[in-house]
C-alpha cells in the first residue's frame, strides 16, 4: 500500500502530466499537419492526373503498409547519415506526421469517392472550375462524412505517439519509465496510471465523435 | 545494400519467421477470442453484454506498448517467467481481440435479424443459431476488414523489438547498431514488411471491390 501512495506522490504526478502535455503536443502538432498534407494527397490520388497520382498512391500504398515503428526509427536513426539531425519530439513529429498523412490521404480518397459523382458535373455545369467545385461543393460534404473515420484515426494517433518512447522522447509513456525507472515497485501502479489516462484521453475522444455523428445524422 | 543483405540475410530471415509465427498465433488467437467478445456484446444477457463491451472499450483504447510491456515486465515478476516473445504475442492477441471483436459485431448486426428469429423458430437453441446461421454469414461480410486488421497485425508486431522479441524490427536494430549502415537496413526491414501487407492489401482491395 505504501508503495501506492509513494508512486502517486505529487512529484510523480505532475511529472505523468507534463509527459500527457508533450504527447498531447505530438498529437496536436502532427494531426494539424498530416490533415493537411493527407488532404492534398488525398484530392491529388482522387483527381486521376495521369502519372503524378499513380506516383502518389503508390507512395500511399508503400508508406501505409509499414510499421510506425519502422519509421520512427528511420527518421531518428537514419536521416542524420543523409544531414537531417531532429531532436527527438521533431522527429516523432515528422515520423508521425508522414505515416499519418497517408492514413488521411486515403480516408479522405474514400471519402471523395463516396460523394455522388453528380454533384461534381452538376456543379461543373453551373460554371465552376474544377477546383472551385471541389472546395465548394465535394469536400465539404466529404469532410461531414469522413468525421467518424478521421477521428478514429486521431485516437490511434494518440496511442501510437507512445511508440515515440523507444527514442525517447519526453512524453507520457516515457516519463512512466523514468519513474518506474528508480523503483520496481512502481511499475504496476505506473502502468495503471498510464492506461487510465490514455484510456480517459481516447474514450472521450470516442463518445465526442458518437456525439457528433448522432447530430449530424 | 546487397552486400548488407549478403552478410546478415540469415539474421533478417530468422527476424522474419519470428515475425510470421508472431503474428500468426497472435491472428488465430484474436479471432477467437475477438469473435466470442463480439458474440458477448450481442447476446440478450446483460452480464456477458457488459463484459464484452468493457473489454473491447478498455483494450481498444490503450496502447499497445502499454500492453505488451504490462505483461513484459509483470507477469515475470508475480506470476511465470516468460521472454519478450511471449508477452509480446500475449499483448498483441488481447490488442487486436478488441479491434476484431468490433469487427465482427459490426458484421452480426449487418446480418438480419429474422434470420436468428427464424433459426429459433425452427428450434434451435441461441448458441446453435449463432454458431451455424448468424456467424458463417457474418464472416463473409467482414473478411475485408478482417484483412486490413491482420495487416495492422503484422505492422503491430513491430513492437515486438521492444521487448527483445526477436522479430524482424528487432534484429534489424540489432545489425544497424553493428553496422551503423542505418539507412539500408531500415529500408531492407522495410521491404520485409512490405513482403507480407502490400499483397494482402491488395488483394483486399480486390475483394472489396467485387464484393460491393
Amino acid at each position: 500500500m505504501q508503495n501506492w501512495i509513494n508512486a502517486y506522490s505529487a512529484m510523480n504526478l505532475r511529472f505523468l502530466f507534463k509527459g500527457l502535455l508533450v504527447t498531447l503536443e505530438i498529437s496536436i502538432v502532427s494531426v494539424i499537419l498530416s490533415m493537411i498534407f493527407g488532404s492534398i494527397l488525398g484530392i491529388v490520388r482522387y483527381t486521376k492526373i495521369p502519372w503524378l497520382s499513380e506516383i502518389v498512391g503508390f507512395i500511399i500504398d508503400i508508406i501505409r503498409n509499414l510499421p510506425l515503428l519502422l519509421i520512427i526509427f528511420f527518421v531518428y536513426f537514419g536521416l542524420p547519415s543523409l544531414g537531417f539531425k531532429p531532436d527527438t519530439i521533431v522527429a516523432a513529429i515528422f515520423a508521425m506526421t508522414v505515416f499519418e498523412s497517408m492514413m488521411i490521404a486515403e480516408i479522405i480518397r474514400s471519402g471523395i469517392g463516396a460523394v455522388n459523382r453528380g454533384q461534381l458535373e452538376a456543379s461543373r455545369a453551373v460554371g465552376m472550375k474544377y477546383y472551385q467545385a471541389m472546395w465548394h461543393v465535394i469536400l465539404p460534404q466529404a469532410y461531414k462524412n469522413m468525421i467518424p473515420a478521421l477521428v478514429s484515426q486521431l485516437i490511434s494517433l494518440i496511442k501510437d505517439t507512445s511508440l515515440a518512447t523507444i527514442i525517447v522522447t519526453p512524453e507520457l509513456m516515457q516519463h512512466a519509465q523514468v519513474i518506474y525507472g528508480q523503483n520496481a515497485n512502481y511499475i504496476v501502479p505506473m502502468y495503471l496510471a498510464l492506461a487510465v489516462l490514455y484510456f480517459i484521453v481516447c474514450y472521450s475522444l470516442s463518445i465526442i465523435s458518437r456525439i457528433i455523428d448522432r447530430k449530424m445524422a | 545494400m546487397i552486400t548488407l543483405l549478403r552478410t546478415y540475410w540469415s539474421t533478417f530471415l530468422t527476424g522474419f519467421g519470428w515475425t510470421i509465427l508472431s503474428s500468426c498465433i497472435a491472428l488465430v488467437a484474436s479471432l477467437l477470442i475477438g469473435s466470442i467478445m463480439a458474440v458477448f456484446e450481442v447476446v440478450p444477457n446483460k452480464t456477458l453484454r457488459t463484459i464484452g463491451t468493457v473489454y473491447v472499450e478498455i483494450f481498444r483504447n490503450i496502447p499497445l506498448l502499454v500492453i505488451v510491456s504490462f505483461f513484459y515486465l509483470v507477469i515475470p515478476m508475480y506470476v511465470v517467467k516468460i521472454n519478450g516473445f511471449t508477452a509480446g504475442t500475449i499483448g498483441l492477441t488481447i490488442y487486436t481481440s478488441a479491434f476484431i471483436a468490433e469487427t465482427v459485431r459490426s458484421g452480426i448486426k449487418s446480418i438480419n435479424i429474422g434470420q436468428m428469429e427464424a433459426s429459433r423458430a425452427m428450434g434451435m437453441k441461441y448458441v446453435q443459431a449463432m454458431r451455424f446461421i448468424v456467424l458463417p454469414q457474418a464472416f463473409k461480410v467482414v473478411i475485408p476488414p478482417l484483412g486490413n486488421q491482420f495487416i495492422n497485425l503484422v505492422k503491430n508486431s513491430s513492437v515486438l523489438a521492444f521487448v527483445a522479441g526477436f522479430d524482424l524490427m528487432y534484429q534489424g536494430n540489432a545489425i544497424a547498431s553493428q553496422t551503423f549502415a542505418t539507412v539500408n537496413t531500415y529500408l531492407i526491414v522495410g521491404a520485409f514488411y512490405l513482403v507480407i501487407t502490400l499483397p494482402i492489401s491488395y488483394y483486399m482491395r480486390h475483394l472489396e471491390k467485387r464484393l460491393a
